[in-house]
């Protein structure tokens, strides 16, 4: 028997494989958390209560895990948070022991982050409940696509035809990889800011447009989004030091003068002030989409764990 | 052991240029004669029933001593890579690995060049081969020094062992484990460019042409890599190279999906590498084809693909994925064999891998059409970590003789 239901997946392990409908469905279910989170006093829907979230972090995150368990809480379910650094991982156990450990539990839906690529559909083959990929490595990191997609939508009006500009590291960003996919997929003209040595090979087969001079990139762009630079890649492997970085790839109020008036700037957070972007930028009332992001970071985990927690709760239409 | 007349056979001297239907003497270890005129009446007769009849493979690069899966691959002897636990770097390890398989499978140990491998300290060399060695070997790397390598080679040359070594340059690949492309770029994988193969080639032919050592590059993927070999071939150097069957049929495609079994050493390259591959076994410039034989369990493959160990179990599907450039008219029969059996036994120093009088009894029976599937469970090998696991194969090894003694 074929799925018929507008999102016929088990996990959400990357945009990679959604189609454009099944992503903007995701986005429309968002919209509904939005309001209820928006609601002053009582935010909760019990639709998840008795169901068993587990958000096993084996890399350390603050926000996204924060995001996680938060959206769980508000839809009910029991949320359990496993780091990484208190698990047994860190005496030896495989991931696969993990994963079967987990579901031995009985989890319900599984949040994963793992520091190496493929590792979350490694644990998703193992398991019996939907998984979702809290960013794996450099592969993806689909919420983080999701949320952005929804706060160009929720400001703009329509993620098509809007020109993105991505800037930073876009070689070792998941969060680059599962934009590219999913702002492509709903039509914006996605630029990617990169000098050459942050950039992967073949990027255009993205249907991206990679350029290295940020100034030239940032032209007519409706959106900026920003990228954080890790620390580890300041020390002259990738670029020679976060000032000759900040030099070429700050966004400043004199380079954000060259999007278009209106252009909108996206950070995925944690930010490095003073090094990919400067405060005046960041904390701009008008231009800055920053906080917006994080709140929907929340609708759009919550309208994920529904949607694809909808067959296990017997809901008509998703068997 | 007596006289042994094989008769009804179709006869494949990896030195003629087509099969030729006749008999074979073994007497004792050895093959008495090709077609004897007047075959001894008190010989043991066995009916070959139309069989090819060949040298039995001698697969220059194996990471273990496998040898259930030797013996359905038809491999009579390898040549053991040094990258064992504990590594072969001293005398009375390579005496022991050298026995590892006797009487019916024979083992040649490769050197470790450098101490632990560790690409700094010259190895006891002319001591390993007293004790056995037929080849020096950096392992599963490169020697990242320039200097520490032309001192290897050098030292090799005055023993006259040729120097076993990987293609792939250690800055370039540190940390890497594709090779650059859309599908690494796809997954975020950790990736290196393919050239990294041919900066490690051209450096290694230099010093080869400045040491004088005979240089022979385990496995060679990647179209420029061949080029430079081709050169230094045509310049005369004593440089050759092999490949595997993984290179010669699978491009990165494979890993997409993060399936670990196709996590390879060098990484799987694109598709026009792939093409570069089969040309360059078409065209002579690659002298070996190897399984690379490196059964993996579990423990080292149901990992993430960045934490997974790379290699293949190969030994199973050598002869069977390598007689497809034979069906695909790229060799022939006897052209593969010197590929998979003459020449590996020409560089190792061998008296093997031929089919005339006085040379050892190794032979193998194979029936080349016969179609089987391979199937990652149900391998004969230590593991079954094949990346060709599904696929329909045709032809088999269905006897083998080692030393004159069927197995």
């Amino acid at each position: 028997m074929t799925d018929s239901s507008p999102f016929p997946h088990r996990h959400l392990l990357g945009i990679s494989g959604l189609q454009p409908h099944e992503i903007r469905y995701l986005l429309d279910e968002a919209e509904h958390w939005v309001t209820l989170n928006r609601a002053a006093g009582r935010k909760h829907d019990d639709r998840l209560a008795g169901l068993t979230q587990i958000n096993a972090f084996f890399e350390n995150s603050t926000r996204t895990l924060l995001s996680f368990e938060i959206a769980g809480k508000r839809l009910g379910a029991d949320v359990i948070n496993m780091h990484a650094a208190q698990s047994s991982v860190k005496k030896g156990e495989t991931l696969i022991d993990t994963a079967v450990t987990l579901n031995a539990m009985r989890a319900d839906v599984i949040v994963i982050r793992h520091q190496a690529s493929g590792a979350v559909q490694l644990i998703a083959d193992k398991v019996d409940c939907p998984v979702l990929n809290a960013g794996d490595g450099r592969h993806e990191h689909p919420t983080q696509a999701l949320l952005d997609a929804l706060t160009i939508r929720t400001r703009k009006g329509s993620v098509h035809g809007q020109i993105v500009t991505i800037c930073g590291d876009i070689l070792h960003s998941r969060v680059a990889r599962s934009n590219m996919l999913c702002l492509t997929a709903l039509g914006a003209q996605v630029r990617v800011v990169a000098p050459p040595t942050l950039m992967p090979p073949d990027v255009e087969r993205y249907k991206v447009t990679p350029y290295n001079d940020f100034n030239a990139a940032l032209r007519d762009a409706d959106v900026v989004m920003m990228l954080r630079l890790q620390n580890e890649r300041m020390d002259g492997a990738f670029i020679p030091s976060a000032r000759e970085f900040h030099a070429l790839y700050g966004l400043t109020p004199e380079r954000l003068a060259l999007a278009k008036p209106d252009a909108l700037v996206m950070h995925p957070g944690p930010m490095n002030r003073g090094v990919e972007i400067v405060s005046a930028v960041a904390d701009h009332p008008e231009r800055s989409a920053i906080t917006q992001q994080v709140e929907m970071g929340v609708a759009m985990r919550m309208a994920c764990m529904d949607v694809l927690t909808r067959k296990a709760r017997g809901i008509a239409g998703w068997a | 052991m007596g006289l042994i007349l094989i008769h009804n056979a179709r006869l494949c001297d990896p030195h003629g240029d087509r099969l030729n239907e006749g008999s074979l003497l073994v007497d004792g270890a050895t093959i008495a004669a090709i077609d004897p005129a007047a075959p001894p009446p008190d010989a043991e007769r066995i009916d070959a029933a139309g069989q090819i009849v060949a040298p039995g493979i001698i697969d220059l690069g194996v990471f273990k001593t496998d040898k259930p899966a030797f013996h359905f691959g038809g491999i009579t002897r390898a040549a053991l890579m040094p990258d064992t636990s504990p590594v072969l770097d001293e005398p009375g390890l390579v005496q022991h690995a050298g026995r590892g398989g006797k009487p019916d499978f024979w083992v040649h140990p490769l050197a470790a060049a450098t101490r632990d491998l560790a690409g700094k300290d010259l190895a006891e060399i002319a001591m390993m081969k007293a004790a056995g060695a037929r080849g020096v070997a950096t392992g599963r790397h490169a020697i990242a020094d320039a200097g520490v390598m032309l001192r290897v080679m050098r030292y090799a040359a005055m023993l006259d062992l040729v120097v076993v070594t990987h293609a792939e340059d250690r800055g370039l690949t540190a940390g890497a484990i594709a090779t650059e492309g859309e599908t690494s770029a796809r997954l975020g994988l950790p990736a290196a460019p393919a050239c990294a193969e041919a900066i490690a080639v051209a450096r290694d032919i230099a010093l080869a042409r400045a040491s004088g050592a005979r240089v022979h590059f385990r496995l060679v993927s990647t179209a420029e890599g061949f080029a430079l070999i081709r050169a230094a071939k045509a310049e005369g150097l004593p440089v050759t190279c092999g490949t595997s069957p993984a290179y010669l049929f699978l491009n990165d495609a494979a890993v997409s999906d993060f399936r670990t079994f196709a996590r390879l050493s060098p990484p799987l390259r694109s598709e026009s590498d792939r093409q570069a591959t089969i040309a360059a076994v078409a065209d002579g410039t690659v002298d070996v084809i190897t399984s690379s034989h490196d059964p993996r369990g579990p423990e080292d493959k149901r990992l993430p693909f960045e934490d997974a160990a790379p290699g293949m179990a190969g030994a199973e599907t050598l002869l069977a994925l390598s007689l497809n450039l034979v069906r695909e008219g790229k060799l022939t029969l006897p052209a593969l064999m010197r590929l998979l059996a003459a020449n590996p036994a020409r560089l190792l120093g061998l008296d093997a891998g031929q089919l005339r009088g006085g040379a050892p009894a190794d032979l193998i029976f194979i029936d080349p059409d016969v179609p089987w599937r391979v199937d990652s469970r149900k391998m004969a090998a230590a593991a079954g970590n094949t990346p060709f696991d599904g696929l329909p194969v045709q032809g088999r090894v269905r006897r083998v003789m080692k030393g004159g003694v069927f197995y």
